[in-house]
């Protein structure tokens, strides 16, 4: 047996250095910046909706905007509508967060994998895909046209109800899968000093799984406030402030209704409206959102 | 707090025995206790009752339609409210070319971002924000981006849908002279809306994936996309399927941005560059003045859309399940 000299080794071993040339060296770099640039692109809509929505509507930002109504006139504003999103927002959530929690706590708390609650998911996945279009044309049919809410037709609470069942899945399926992360350890623990089933949940599940679930709610809240087609034929729209409780039962202005409407029309004074109430929405939207991310990581870390 | 009493500590009290004998559960606890379970489940079952309502008042609010035009009405393409005349294949047309044009331009954006943002070519903190600002389009609200489509990216297009049909003429999906809106600048705003959905679905399934199958392959000698093309998408196509499958459910049911820039025509063109509608559209336009026949043709319209979501959607968690990879 020899003794391998250096020269040797040198001469067996492999070239392991880099080679640019090599095809799949050179398809490994194109894929990337094929990828980089696809990301780019991915971004770029964001970055141009929010400078064309900052700089146009931006600059139409005034106090009177505020303070006036939206008659779409020269000198007329937004105020109304600003009003008339949060009330039908407001009434959304008020209906989605109590029956979606309780939806989300059978799931998670009470069903044990059986065939009704397999079906519930199943409908909340499927509800979660019903094109919000859809929801209106149902809440017009059901509400709106029999006049059943006090013989009211078009209402903010026709609004509302339509909003509630485009959130509702998000709010089931957020309380469900929040539910789900508490440990089990902590439910066998209240039960087993004596908590009844209800208190084990209202005092300890539930309060675990707060940030998970109000991160869903809030979220789907900001969508809800963004939402138009629901809106168009349950909603309306009003040039008026809503007038006390009874709002509840008129027809009422929302942003989004109003930059549907006065996008579309051919005065360019009310084209600039749309474009300020746009800012204000996806202002608000935009806070709402980063707020529940806020709320996210804050708990996690 | 002060209802515990410490058993511990310096400031610590000798419970009377009578804390621990058994306790009995009062009535009025059992109840509530039951009582609670049964709201549960009640509203646990207003998500089926709301979902069965919807199907069945669309169904009824259109038999009318359905047993004056049957089948024909999904392929006839005259729209006439004015002799009372109706057939939804434009709107149909309009639906499915929108949104399976938008899928196509979308997935590839989508999951090419969802593997640049997944990979460690640039630092994480980059990669987040790029993550952050994709989930923040979502967040836009479909009119603004209507309101954005009409006023800046349509007139900005223009210019090459134009030389399209100049070059492209002789083919009948550019033989229209484009005039603002159409079907082309509304898909194009449909990839916007969709492509948040593809990006964040297909970047958890790659996330999801086990660093054990990436390291393995590295071990094995590939190259970085050597492992994404054939260990990381495999592994991870499930989630990513299932993910354009929603996407492509979402962009059928958009509504505000599509009516505000597809020209809302119903006469039947083939070509992308021609004014066009969708079922959503045609529902947002017509449905809050409509009466009599045409708000029955407006709900069979309104059910086939239905319909095609809710087939897109149940086949989306039917390949969620099949096409997950044991690993």
């Amino acid at each position: 047996m020899t003794l391998s000299t250096t020269a040797d080794l040198r001469n067996n071993v492999p070239d392991l250095s880099y080679k640019r040339g090599l095809w799949r060296n050179v398809f490994n770099r194109l894929m990337t910046s094929l990828a980089a640039l696809f990301a780019a692109i991915a971004t770029l809509p964001l970055v141009a909706v929010l400078a064309y929505v900052l700089i146009k509507g931006g600059g139409m930002l005034n106090l009177r905007l505020f303070t006036a109504r939206s008659t779409g006139l020269e000198g007329g504003g937004i105020g109304n509508a600003i009003i008339g999103t949060v009330i039908v927002t407001l009434l959304s959530a008020l209906i989605a967060i109590p029956v979606g929690v309780g939806g989300g706590i059978f799931l998670a708390e009470y069903s044990r994998g059986g065939a009704f609650a397999r079906f519930i998911r199943f409908g909340t996945n499927v509800m979660a895909g019903v094109p919000s279009i859809i929801a209106g044309v149902f809440v017009y049919i059901v509400i709106v046209q029999t006049r059943i809410i006090f013989g009211n037709s078009h209402s903010a609470i026709a609004g509302g109800i339509a909003l509630s069942i485009l959130m509702l899945p998000t709010v089931i399926k957020t309380t469900d899968e929040g539910l789900k992360l508490v440990p089990d350890d902590l439910r066998r623990a209240a039960l087993g000093v004596g908590a009844s089933r209800f208190v084990t949940i209202l005092r300890i599940t539930l309060p675990s799984a707060f940030t998970p679930i109000a991160t869903g709610v809030v979220l789907s809240i900001a969508r809800a406030a963004g939402e138009t087609a629901p809106l168009i034929f349950t909603a309306l729209f009003s040039p008026f402030w809503p007038n006390g409780i009874d709002s509840v039962f008129e027809p009422i202005a929302t942003l989004s209704v109003l930059i549907y409407n006065f996008a579309t029309s051919p005065y360019p004074y009310q084209n600039e409206l749309a474009w300020a109430a746009s800012f204000v929405l996806v202002l608000f939207i935009l806070i709402i959102n980063l707020f529940a991310r806020w709320l996210g990581r804050f708990a996690a870390g | 707090m002060d209802r515990y009493v410490s058993l511990v500590g310096p400031n610590r009290m000798v419970r009377p025995l009578e804390l621990y004998r058994l306790r009995r559960r009062p009535p009025t606890e059992k109840t509530v206790d039951a009582g609670f379970r049964v709201l549960a489940v009640v509203l646990a079952s207003v998500v089926a009752v709301l979902l069965l309502a919807i199907l069945i008042v669309v169904f009824w609010g259109s038999l009318q339609s359905m047993g004056r035009y049957g089948w024909s009405f999904l392929v006839t393409s005259n729209w006439n409210p004015v002799k009372d005349e109706y057939g939804a294949f434009t709107a149909i047309y309009g639906t499915l070319v929108t949104s399976l044009l938008a899928l196509l331009i979308a997935v590839p954006l989508g999951v090419g971002t969802a593997i640049f943002i997944t990979e460690n070519i640039i630092p994480l903190k980059i990669r987040s924000l790029i993550g952050l600002m994709v989930e923040l389009l979502a967040a836009i609200p479909s009119v603004v981006l209507g309101l954005w489509a009409i006023f800046v990216m349509e007139p900005f297009i223009k210019p090459f849908l134009e030389f399209l049909h100049t070059t492209l003429g002789w083919l009948p999906l550019f033989s229209t002279n484009p005039m603002g809106p159409g079907i082309a600048p509304a898909v194009l705003i449909l990839v916007v809306m969709i492509l948040p959905i593809i990006t964040a679905i297909s970047r958890d399934s790659l996330n999801q994936v086990p660093l054990k199958l990436r390291q393995a392959a590295y071990g094995v000698g590939t190259t970085r996309w050597g492992a994404i093309f054939n260990v990381m998408l495999p592994a991870a196509i499930s989630g990513i399927a299932g993910g354009v499958m929603l996407a492509l459910g979402r962009a059928m049911g958009e509504t505000m941005a599509v009516t505000m820039i597809i020209g809302n025509s119903n006469t039947f063109s083939w070509s992308l560059l021609a004014p066009g509608n969708t079922i959503s559209a045609m529902l947002a336009n017509q449905f809050g003045e409509a009466d009599g026949s045409q708000v029955s043709s407006l709900m069979y319209a309104a059910f086939v859309l239905m319909i095609l979501t809710l087939a897109v959607n149940v086949l989306a968690q039917w390949l969620v399940k099949r096409l997950s990879l044991k690993y």
